[in-house]
């Protein structure tokens, strides 16, 4: 058999792994021909590493990679080795809503993988591009105002004073010193500059939030849009990072792949889940820490409200403050009397309503007008007024 | 531990299976993945981004390459603010101010005219390198390791700052000129992933994800690192671990941490895992006090037992 150069065998490989949905750029295929020259392209597991080390960049694609990987390599030249035998893996559904104890028919085989969600995750894409123009517009030019302003934090990086405050500036000092013909004139000062705290926003998407989650998801992508910083997922029986999506600067192709990215659209919910696996896989590394964490949601939870006390607790730990947006507050006569809801209130600094754009330009108040209060008084970091004043 | 001290141009490394042994001779036990990404980014002199959990053993991958290649460790800890004058490199300002009044005072000052001075004052010697610097700084010998570490922590415009210096390995000084490498240093990135790198870093890069490491290999690490540890006792220690990190902890233990634990189990005495023992070193580790009680409620003499179990031939 003749072996293939491997320009020619990156190339195709490349653009199967592209018609797979996966974006590889000239610049990656290039260095993976390198590196397919590098390890030879005769036996698998060279050319599987090479290709996951050059391709691919980061662990969600893995799977994808795996995927065309198999039937590229095996479906084509038999110097690969076919994939590793299948194992079968048992799916154990722990669903609370059906009370069968039926006979399972795969037991004894393979691992068994517990999977745990409600009754009626729904395998859907829903287009949901149907706004109206002038909710659009609305939504829109509300939310350029959080993107200008957001909340503000201290900051690690010093810039230049021009009072009298701040820790001398040596360089600047000297700088000036030069100027002035070797004579240091003035003492030059620098103090902390601030930041925009980082803003995530995790959005609701079970069945009881439909009337209001494709209204809300235009508000979490006017934030997305509108300034950095800001991180968004959808909450329902999976979790799905939407950042990416959403930042498109076409706002319709935005809502378009977002919508494409949410594989369960009103399904059940299990908000303590669902946050758990937020913490654990974001949330507490550190995208939450010091951010500002908006969940919207009805918080109707149908797991433990043991579990969502636990992980609100997480989550509040290392979160600057927490904002909880309920459609269902503006009801008359509403009581957080959802399970879920009255587990995580305790751990919430903000419960909002958030049924009407209105509410939605409150809520963008809220977050802005705290967070100047607590810059002002300085009682988080002590980088207000007094703190750099030493 | 080998103590190979004779240096290595690591461009030569023939094939990863090289790469598996010159790192395990240096107590660092790599999988096929990993020393594949290791072997490209040595042959294709690229940097390599490593993506992990905390306590997988990302940085440790630096410090091997840095005692293999014997050209030294130069590290960079990225932070919040992190910029050029602490990366990179800065002047040392206190210095000049006082190299100024003493032209001022005698006379010298007044003899030389403004360019001569300002050429004087931003002279090699005044220079503070940084790790950045340091590294691309042309220097006799086998290249620096240049360890990156937790770029996720520095912001947005650091890291293309970093990028800049990685795609041609030269820093240009306004006061002095311009500084390239003679020999590029190897580039180690770590990222803890708390937020993502930019895409054009990522593709500079040879990416690897490094994961935790299965049973056997864990196993064999321990053993590695902990060369008194039992055999016995590291093969229970492994499944032990194996077993805690199903139960879905804040944070499941890294291999760092399962290599102190093997070590404490070993110092407190005892060829195999006692329950009293293990309770009593917990601690290292677990680092949440959740974890804790979840690991204890979770039953965890049956946890000891299977482990034992396991561990009979």
């Amino acid at each position: 058999m003749t072996v293939q150069a491997p320009e020619s065998v990156a190339v195709g490989f490349v653009a199967a792994l592209r018609a797979a949905g996966l974006e590889v750029s000239l610049l990656s295929s290039m260095l993976y021909a390198e590196a397919l020259a590098a390890v030879g392209v005769g036996r698998r597991d060279p050319v599987y590493w090479a290709g996951r080390a050059t391709l691919v960049h980061c662990p969600e694609n893995f799977e994808t990679y795996d995927a065309v990987f198999g039937s590229y390599w095996t479906g084509g030249a038999g110097r690969v080795r076919p994939p590793a035998a299948v194992v079968p893996v048992t799916i154990e559904l722990d669903d609370p809503d059906a009370d069968d104890d039926g006979v399972d028919p795969y037991e004894g085989e393979g691992e068994r993988v517990t999977v745990r969600y409600s009754s009626t995750e729904i395998l859907a894409s829903k287009d949901f591009a149907d706004y109206s123009d002038d909710e659009l517009a609305e939504a829109r030019r509300l939310m350029e105002r959080l993107g200008r302003e957001g909340p503000m934090r201290s900051s690690r990086r010093h810039r230049a004073s021009r009072s009298a405050r701040g820790r001398p500036d040596v360089r600047g000092t000297v700088r000036g010193a030069l100027r002035a013909g070797g004579e240091p004139v003035r003492l030059h000062r620098r103090v902390r500059g601030t930041r925009p705290r980082r803003l995530v926003l995790l959005l609701d998407v079970s069945g009881s939030m439909e009337p209001y989650a494709r209204a809300l998801l235009r508000f979490v992508q006017a934030v997305v849009a509108g300034r950095g910083r800001v991180e968004a997922f959808a909450l329902g029986t999976r979790l799905t990072r939407l950042t990416r999506e959403l930042s498109s600067r076409d706002p319709d192709r935005a809502l378009r792949d977002a919508a494409g990215a949410v594989l369960d659209w009103n399904g059940g919910t299990r908000l303590g889940a669902g946050l758990g696996r937020f913490n654990d896989e974001w949330g507490c590394r550190g995208m939450a820490r010091g951010s500002v964490v908006v969940i919207l949601s009805d918080g109707w939870d149908r797991g433990e409200p043991a579990e969502m006390t636990e992980q609100m607790q997480r989550l509040s730990r290392v979160a600057h403050q927490v904002v909880w947006v309920n459609p269902l507050k503006a009801t008359p006569g509403y009581q957080p009397l959802a399970r879920g809801m009255a587990a995580a209130l305790p751990y919430v600094d903000h419960f909002v309503e958030g049924h009407n754009l209105t509410s939605l330009e409150r809520l963008t108040e809220l977050i802005l007008t705290d967070s100047r209060a607590r810059n002002r008084s300085g009682d988080r970091v002590g980088a207000g007024a007094g703190g750099d004043g030493r | 531990m080998l103590s190979r001290m004779a240096t290595v141009d690591p461009r030569a490394v023939a094939s990863t299976q090289e790469v598996v042994e010159v790192l395990t001779g240096h107590g660092y036990l790599p999988d096929q993945g990993l020393a594949t990404a290791v072997y490209l980014a040595l042959r294709l002199r690229r940097p390599l981004l490593l993506e992990g959990e905390p306590g997988v053993g990302k940085t440790e991958v630096a410090n091997v390459l840095a005692s293999w290649i014997g050209g030294g460790l130069i590290r960079l800890q990225c932070y919040e603010g992190i910029d050029v004058a602490q990366a990179v490199y800065e002047w040392d300002y206190a210095r000049q101010l006082l190299y100024l009044r003493v032209a001022e005072a005698t006379g010298r000052a007044r003899a030389l005219d403004a360019a001569e001075l300002s050429s004087e004052l931003y002279d090699e010697r005044f220079l503070i390198r940084r790790p950045l610097l340091q590294a691309i700084e042309p220097s006799e010998g086998p290249p620096p390791v240049l360890l990156v570490d937790e770029v996720d922590r520095a912001d947005d415009e650091f890291e293309a700052f970093l990028l800049e210096i990685l795609s041609d390995y030269s820093v240009t000084i306004p006061e002095v000129g311009t500084f390239a490498a003679l020999d590029p240093p190897v580039v180690v990135v770590t990222s803890n992933r708390t937020r993502d790198v930019h895409d054009a870093l990522k593709r500079r890069c040879l990416y690897h994800w490094v994961d935790h490491p299965d049973q056997q290999r864990e196993v064999d690490i321990i053993r590695l690192r902990a060369p008194h540890v039992s055999e016995t006792l590291a093969g229970q220690v492994a499944h032990a671990a194996a077993a805690i990190r199903e139960i879905g902890l804040y944070k499941p233990p890294g291999v760092a941490e399962t290599i102190d634990w093997a070590r404490a189990l070993s110092l407190l005495g005892g060829e195999a895992l006692v329950a009293e023992h293990v309770t009593a070193t917990l601690g290292t580790l677990l680092k949440y006090r959740e974890d804790h009680e979840r690991v204890t409620d979770h039953d965890l003499t049956s946890i000891v037992s299977r482990a034992r179990a396991a561990g009979e031939p």
